[in-house]
């Protein structure tokens, strides 16, 4: 077990490492950073001496080994459009975006477990049929579409929900349910068909042979098994998350990280960028981290793999 | 007498297929095939279709509605945009960036993971290990960072989209592929060629790879209207391909501060982008149903 562990912490550190070579190697490719740094008129010897002070006459190794290290000390320098650090310009966002995060995860779960449940229990019926075209419509309605044409009709036409920006519970509902039904299509789909799966289980047969009401054989005996494979792709619905946030706090102007992506597009502002890539790297590979050894535990065949 | 009832057995057999292939077009999705043959179509022949320019703006028609509306004629028959530009012409072009995105994407992404998807299930231990983990590393990735973070670097264009949606989608190729060619590899036509003193790359290409058709046809099909999602979606940030070229999700973006006076220009693109999406899973899922029946969980 502890091997384990200590192998996939190694094999996360790597996926970092790979991740920033690659970070670094694309900073290069915007160009010469002194360029950013220097009127125009200025002479060799001050563009020497500037390339001089911020380290960009070192060969690319030694740079490189600076941009970790400063990376670990969270300086990722300055921000090219506001000129200040952008630490300071991330810091403040942080909580809108988790709380818009964690108000979508709640839809997610509201809308997608029990809808899953429901198909694959009442399966070929109204539900399933329901269900079905739910999870046909969050494959294939764009995101930030979707926003857009809630924000048309309830804000426009019935003008009950603010279109924008932050404020009480109502500033919540159209972001919060932009972003969390998409994932929910897709916890629906999966927990239908391991629904199904498990319901054909010998175990549910026993269960039913000794007469157990329907809704302890649904809840307890089925339910607790077809979350599995379900919660395997935690890290890819952390990853559509964080995708969907990017639109969703686009379209309604949400002061969080996904905004700031857009604005750093904007503005072409790749330091800001690179910080939030980096960043937002670490938590998606620091929960695929904790959902394998959350697995090795519950379930010993994964660690022989 | 053995002859007529073999005869008959022939002919019962030949029927019994002829109704089985008339069952299979009749369970044809018609309507999601339309959607496609017309996307593809108004794509590729658009500029013949059309007498407006896609980009050149005339402000004296600026935001008309569809013809339906009131204040709508045939000239637009689906509106103008801000700048008075055709929406319907706009959105054909539009859809020849997303076709042409899909082709490209699917193209290299699909090439490169078939590939690894072979090496790596045919010789197994480390090569599969490094090449699964990698997969599973890209497959956990929000995609639309890292196509950001090329696009911001490196600057907008076709190809730079292309490429980054590439990067991302080989891996699931990769997992399907690899899945499939460890089921072949134990079969005896595999273990025959070897003995028959075939190369490594002779029972790749000509023994795995062949077997492993039907299933990438499904999954291309599958993985079209993703691709046409996350380009919509990069150039609705403004990281897909710059304007003036008409894109649809740049389109959608263009509307947004229209909501309140002309609804049309975002919802129109956007119902596009859903069509074609929706029409493409249709598709691809009696495809799958059709030929390979055994991915249904994938």
């Amino acid at each position: 077990m502890q091997r384990y562990i200590v192998m996939r912490a190694g094999q996360s550190i790597i996926a970092l490492l790979i991740l920033s070579m690659i970070i670094f190697a694309l900073g290069r490719f915007t160009g010469d950073p002194i360029i950013l740094l220097l009127p125009q008129e200025a002479s060799q010897e001050t563009e020497d001496a500037i390339r001089a002070h911020y380290g960009l006459d070192q060969p690319w190794p030694v740079q490189y080994w600076k941009f970790i290290s400063n990376a670990a000390r969270f300086e990722f320098g300055v921000s090219i459009k506001s000129k200040r650090p952008v630490m300071d310009l991330i810091g403040p966002k942080v909580m809108n975006s988790l709380r818009l995060g964690l108000a979508g995860m709640v839809i997610t779960l509201v809308i997608g477990i029990p809808l899953g449940v429901l198909a694959a229990v009442k399966r070929d019926t109204f539900f399933d049929g329901g269900a079905k075209l739910i999870a046909i419509l969050g494959q294939s309605l764009p995101q930030f579409w979707v926003g857009i044409m809630l924000i048309q009709f309830f804000t426009v036409q019935l003008d009950l929900l603010p279109a924008a920006g932050t404020g009480g519970i109502t500033h919540y509902i159209m972001p919060a349910f932009t972003l969390g039904w998409w994932v929910a299509a897709a916890v629906m789909r999966l927990l239908r068909s391991s629904m199904l799966d498990a319901l054909d289980g010998e175990y549910i047969k026993m269960a039913r042979i000794k007469g157990l009401p329907e809704y302890r054989i649904v809840w307890k005996h089925t339910f607790k098994n077809a979350l599995i494979p379900v919660l395997t792709f935690a890290g890819t619905y952390l990853a559509t998350f964080i995708t969907g946030a990017i639109l969703v706090e686009t379209v309604f102007a949400w002061p969080g990280l996904g905004r700031l992506v857009y604005d750093s597009i904007i503005w072409r502002d790749f330091p800001v960028l690179q910080t939030l890539v980096m960043m937002i790297a670490a938590v998606v590979i620091t929960v695929n981290l904790a959902v394998d050894i959350a697995y090795a535990y519950i379930d010993p065949r994964i660690r022989y793999n | 007498m053995a002859t007529t009832s073999t005869a008959l057995a022939g002919r019962t057999a030949f029927r019994e297929r002829g109704r089985q292939a008339a069952e299979t077009l009749k369970r044809a999705p018609l309507i999601p095939m339309a959607i496609i043959i017309i996307v593809v179509f108004t794509a590729t022949f658009a500029p013949l279709l059309t007498p407006h320019s896609t980009t050149q703006p005339s402000l004296a028609d600026r935001l008309t509605p569809p013809v339906w509306q009131e204040g709508g004629s045939w000239e637009n028959p689906l509106g103008t945009d801000a700048l008075g530009r055709d929406l319907a012409t706009r959105l054909m072009y539009g859809g020849r960036v997303s076709m042409l995105v899909a082709l490209f994407t699917l193209a290299i992404g699909g090439g490169i993971g078939t590939a690894i998807g072979l090496v790596s299930g045919y010789f197994g231990g480390k090569v599969d290990a490094i090449c699964m983990r990698s997969a599973d590393s890209t497959l956990a990735f929000p995609i639309i960072l890292f196509a950001i973070l090329l696009v911001v670097a490196v600057g907008p264009n076709l190809a730079n989209v292309v490429v980054a949606i590439a990067l991302v989608l080989w891996a699931r190729y990769a997992r399907v592929v690899r899945g499939e060619v460890l089921a072949l590899k134990e079969r005896d036509f595999i273990a025959r060629a070897r003995v028959a003193g075939c190369s490594h790359l002779r029972i790749l290409l000509f023994h795995l790879f062949p077997n492993t058709v039907n299933t990438l046809l499904v999954l291309l099909t599958l993985q079209v209207g993703w691709v046409i999602i996350v380009e919509a979606s990069l150039s609705f940030l403004g990281a897909g391909i710059p304007p003036p070229t008409p894109a649809w999700g740049s389109m959608v973006s263009d509307g947004r501060e229209y909501v309140d006076t002309a609804w049309w220009v975002s919802a129109i693109p956007g119902l596009a982008i859903m069509l074609t999406v929706v029409a493409f899973n249709l598709f691809g899922d009696w495809l799958r149903d059709t030929l390979d029946p055994k991915l249904r969980q994938v």
